[in-house]
């Protein structure tokens, strides 16, 4: 009867303590990841499609990277017209 | 390269809902779905001002610390995106986010909750890039395209800014050098940390 009365208490406390762990946070977990956005948009790996901006190269990280700032940079108007 | 960030000049914002339009229609958001609304403060009162929110892609996202299926994720330029193929619809990350970016649809039975939905600064989702998957699910994949988010490129008075956040913080720091007022913008904290998050004063960490 103790033993039982062990076992159980044993158990439960198992169970108890389980709750009380910490999961990571890292999120890497089974979550699908996107494809890097330098690659573009085409059908094809690092292509484009007739809505892809002119100006750089898909596949080109760095060309993309270029792009941007300087697509960003036509807001602000202090460049554009004064 | 440094992260995509938003800022919103609360001195030029008209509440012209401009960003809200662009957005609705660039990726096809539901009906009663707001990835980007306008927030006015004071409205009415000598003084109101008027700010574009959506999703900031914190630096630290509360969202992503709550989530208890872990469907958040991270790109590498710092964009917060989130699976809905694991979304459950709890809305932990609604309560979490302190700009109310989250989103539920409710077209469900009863107005059952849907998978969450939120502004993806225009950079689509966990879908192969430009798919109409993606589409269907995130929205159109921009930033694939070579492109910045569509809210803040078709804002009339560039009160929203959007890209890299040097670049942004930049253009930010002529307007307000210009125009010699109106250097606090809001939200940015909040996101992206002060300058002096961090920073011990008196022995006690901010």
């Amino acid at each position: 009867m103790k033993r039982a009365l062990a076992a159980a208490a044993l158990i439960s406390a198992a169970m108890f303590l389980g709750a009380c762990g910490e999961k990571p946070q890292t999120n890497a977990h089974g979550v699908r990841l996107d494809a890097a956005p330098w690659t573009g948009t085409g059908t094809q790996p690092n292509s484009a499609t007739a809505f892809t901006a002119s100006g750089w190269q898909p596949g080109d990280r760095a060309s993309w990277e270029q792009h941007l700032k300087v697509r960003a940079q036509n807001q602000n108007e202090y460049n554009r017209i004064n | 390269m440094a992260r995509m960030k938003f800022v919103c000049d609360s001195e030029r914002c008209i509440e012209c809902n401009g960003c809200v339009t662009a957005c609705k229609n660039e990726n096809e958001v539901p009906w009663g779905v707001n990835r980007r609304r306008v927030v006015t403060l004071n409205d009415g009162v000598p003084g109101e001002r008027s700010i574009s929110v959506a999703c900031m892609h914190c630096s630290d996202a509360p969202c992503m610390a709550v989530c208890p299926v872990q469907c958040f994720y991270r790109t590498e330029e710092g964009v917060v995106l989130h699976d809905k193929d694991v979304c459950i619809g709890c809305g932990y990350c609604s309560y979490a986010c302190p700009f109310g970016a989250p989103q539920f649809p409710s077209q469900g039975t009863f107005g059952a909750r849907g998978k969450m939905d939120k502004c993806t600064f225009c950079a689509g989702g966990p879908e192969e890039n430009g798919s109409q998957a993606e589409f269907e699910k995130y929205g159109r994949n921009r930033l694939a395209e070579g492109k910045l988010p569509a809210c803040a490129e078709m804002c009339s008075t560039k009160a929203l800014l959007a890209g890299d956040g040097d670049v942004v913080a930049d253009i930010f720091r002529t307007r307000v050098v210009h125009r010699g007022k109106g250097a606090e913008v809001w939200g940015w904290g909040t996101a992206y940390g002060s300058q002096t998050a961090g920073t011990p004063t008196n022995g006690v960490t901010k």
